[in-house]
């Protein structure tokens, strides 16, 4: 904000390059977000996406488009205003609720339902805004479409048959591209295929007067089901943190200081009524939709923002003559600031609301009032801290346990544990918890970013608690191994030995022997695990040493199988002392 | 109903010569139960009820193991240590095992010469068994003399095959001369 044009100048004029670079970010972010998209997700969020997020666009823009239309814009112009200002910022609030660890909770799937919907609704809105210009209103060319000179329903049509061109393009000739970049075997190739296709796309929208965002997250739904997801995702992830940072700052840079100058009340009370209406639709609409109380103003504080898209379309309104630049420039800084603030109303949910909402339901009060401290805190009580919170009860010792899921927490409430809520990451949190009494903590929170993080905050403030910590994979283990815990859990390796050993009864094995061959297993493969985090940055040594390991305990099975055993639990093989016995005994010479 | 419960210990059955066979003869004959502990309980979490259950409804009960360092395999401790409760086999309560006949079935890698005093084993096996004998005297239950069969690593299969068979006629023969149950339990 300070170094943009309109504050010290030190990006100037071309602060307007550096938003066409860094609108880069946000079509990249949507292409990932349109590949996150499978249609077997879609449909199991059809409720939500259409309920939550169809009346969550056509309520706000009512309320909001009301409120243009009492300010003396005329019909047309407030309907383009209050669709506009529906949107909120796919890119904050995905990113915020991801970092806190919330997506899962309900807030957080309805916050994605609802943004999903909007940013669909996008193109429905760019197809319409064309119908809502005023007759004979001159079309300023904003990328020089050739578009420009055709009537309003061509216009439409040029928009529908460029989506459908990008879906065909997708499904047809997009996968057997990649199939064959693919097949050459080399991981640049790739990635610069990868980042090719993404901005075609967004050109090939720009030159038909459509939002380049837009066509690359149609792009991305169509690929979302293509074997090469993943291989999309991690090359352009990168690309996409790096612009969208610059985005962020773009958006303060362009926050025209001059116009907030010359009428700062009606800027800073637009604003405020903006957020306002949109807190209070999305507070009934999830009341409606039956959300906790907590869950629903978790919704409403996090959404409340206007969106990225509703630059592209005052934009596009303004240049199709639906909106005149003395509405579009305030809107802009006002879309701008509401983003500004959207952290602000998370941090004052999270410290001022849910603590009340919580404690109001006449239970004692979250997070900074835990009153019994136990010698042990789990972090996470999903399926995994569940488990383990069960077992130390039923054996005398309750633990502290803290979750950020606040249904959850009043589900597990209501069962008769004592569950808090909050985010454990929190210092504050975990004194509260009573982290210095403790002995033991335990880290069993979905997120293994998280659970590192956590990991890293316990050891450098409560260094005398024992962490015992939960994993998912191998690269998470090998993270928490570097930090030299030593209890470390990989969160499938016992289910998956146990369907294992029942595998092989029912193939014929002694119950015995498999329980036994998986106790070996399980050795092997976590002596193997330490080996192998040491060399793990070299990828060649890591895959070879593998490779000997996997072998060695192999070979080490099957010898047992055999009718002799050099290998496991030979105290219970006779071969050895029968054939030295058939020899001519057993006295020692 | 079967009459004779074998319960059977055998951590490596896979690589045994001659409890396989022996069991092979043992099981499938009417009138006699084989309950196979390491395949039923290999995490040695024991079903206590369930055990005393299968001793409650069998007159006639055998321990079938190889002799492991002179000594039972190391579920069928377990076993004893968790099934035969204070108050329900032994002690001023524990009546229910009472009257109920106890056999050892055992095998053994050396032969008759290195179980016998100036032995390799110094001692004949049943001097080996006396934990056994003396846990079913305190239980009230008739001990029976043990059935051995000895220098099972010299044993080649025509020799194993013979024992199996006269372990099977033995089976039937305890089967089949047993006294009428004095109680329903």
């Amino acid at each position: 904000m300070i170094i943009g044009p309109f504050g010290l100048h030190l990006v100037g004029q071309e602060g307007a390059d550096v938003m066409h670079v860094a609108e880069f970010g946000v079509v990249m972010m949507l292409f990932l977000v349109g590949l996150e998209l499978e249609p077997a997700l879609l449909w199991r969020l059809r409720a939500p996406i259409l309920g939550l997020g169809g009346l969550q666009v056509v309520g706000t823009a009512a309320v909001l488009g009301g409120i243009a239309l009492l300010l003396g814009l005329p019909f047309p112009a407030a309907v383009a205003v209050g669709l506009t200002l529906s949107m909120s910022s796919t890119a904050i609030v995905l990113q915020m609720l991801g970092e806190k660890g919330l997506m899962k909770t309900a807030a957080g799937q309805s916050s994605f339902a609802v943004l999903l919907f909007q940013d669909l609704a996008v193109i429905p809105m760019l197809a319409l805004f064309p119908l809502l210009a005023p007759a004979g209103a001159v079309a300023v060319a904003e990328h020089g479409s050739w578009a420009d000179g055709l009537p309003a329903w061509g216009k439409t049509l040029v928009v529908l048959g460029a989506v459908a061109g990008v879906v065909a393009l997708g499904r047809f000739a997009v996968r057997p591209a990649l199939r064959a970049v693919a097949r050459t075997g080399l991981r640049e190739l790739f990635t610069a295929a990868a980042l090719l296709l993404v901005i075609g796309i967004a050109l090939l929208m720009q030159s038909v007067g459509l939002s380049p965002a837009l066509g690359t997250f149609l792009a991305g739904v169509v690929l979302a089901d293509s074997e090469y997801r993943h291989e999309l995702e991690a090359d352009i992830e990168p690309f996409k943190g790096l612009l969208l940072g610059l985005f962020f700052i773009a958006v303060g840079a362009s926050i025209d200081f001059r116009l907030i100058a010359e009428r700062p009340g009606t800027i800073v009370g637009l604003v405020g009524l903006v957020l306002v209406a949109k807190l209070l639709v999305l507070a009934a609409l999830a009341r409606v939709f039956r959300l906790s109380t907590d869950q629903g103003l978790l919704l409403a504080f996090a959404l409340p923002q206007v969106g990225e898209f509703a630059f592209v379309l005052l934009a596009f309104a303004a240049s199709l003559g639906v909106l005149g630049v003395e509405v579009t420039g305030p809107l802009v800084a006002v879309t701008a600031l509401s983003m500004a603030v959207t952290p602000l109303l998370m941090v004052a949910y999270e410290r001022l609301i849910a603590p009340r909402v919580i404690a109001g339901r006449g239970e004692e009060r979250a997070a900074d009032a835990i009153d019994d401290q136990a010698g042990v805190i789990i972090c996470g009580f999903g399926r995994f801290g569940n488990t383990v919170g069960r077992l130390l009860r039923a054996n005398g010792h309750p633990a502290v346990v803290l979750d950020n899921d606040s249904d959850r927490v009043e589900l597990l409430r209501r069962m008769g544990l004592k569950v808090f809520y909050g985010d454990a990451t929190r210092l504050d949190l975990l004194t509260a918890a009573g982290a210095h009494q403790a002995r033991v903590i335990i880290l069993a929170l979905d997120s293994p970013e998280k659970n590192l993080e956590l990991a890293r905050l316990v050891q450098q403030h409560f260094p005398h608690l024992t962490v015992l910590a939960r994993a998912t994979d191998r690269p998470d283990t090998y993270e928490l191994m570097d930090l030299g815990l030593t209890h470390i859990y990989r969160d499938t390796l016992d289910t998956s030995l146990r369907v294992g050993v029942d595998a092989l009864r029912l193939l014929g094995m002694r119950a015995y022997a498999a329980h036994r061959a998986a106790q070996v297993f399980r050795k092997y493969d976590e002596a193997a695990l330490t080996e192998l985090a040491a060399t793990r940055r070299d990828r060649s040594a890591y895959i070879s040493l593998a490779r000997d390991r996997i072998a060695a305990l192999e070979a080490l099975l099957q010898s047992d199988r055999g009718e002799f055993s050099d290998g496991q639990d030979r105290g219970w093989d006779p071969e050895g002392v029968r054939e030295e016995s058939r020899a001519g005994g057993l006295r020692p010479s | 109903m079967a009459s004779i419960l074998v319960l059977f210990a055998h951590p490596a059955l896979e690589k045994s010569r001659v409890h396989r066979r022996l069991l092979d003869a043992a099981a499938g004959l009417p009138g006699v139960y084989v309950h196979d502990l390491y395949e039923a309980y290999p995490d040695f979490d024991i079903d206590v009820r369930r055990e005393q259950e299968l001793l409650l409804t069998h007159p006639v009960i055998l321990l079938q193991y190889p002799l492991y360092w002179y000594s039972t395999p190391a579920i069928l401790k377990q076993w004893q240590d968790l099934v035969l409760e204070h108050g329900w086999a032994y002690g001023r309560a524990g009546t229910r095992l009472r009257g109920k006949r106890l056999q050892v079935v055992t095998s053994a890698g050396g032969g008759a010469q290195a179980y016998q005093p100036g032995g390799f084993n110094a001692h004949p096996v049943t001097d080996f068994l006396f934990p056994v004998e003396q846990t079913a005297r305190l239980c009230g239950m008739e001990w029976l003399p043990p059935y051995v069969v000895l220098g099972s690593h010299r044993m080649e299969l025509p020799e194993i095959d013979a024992a199996a068979a006269a372990y099977r006629r033995h089976l039937e023969q305890l089967r089949d001369t047993l006294p009428v149950p004095a109680e329903a339990p």
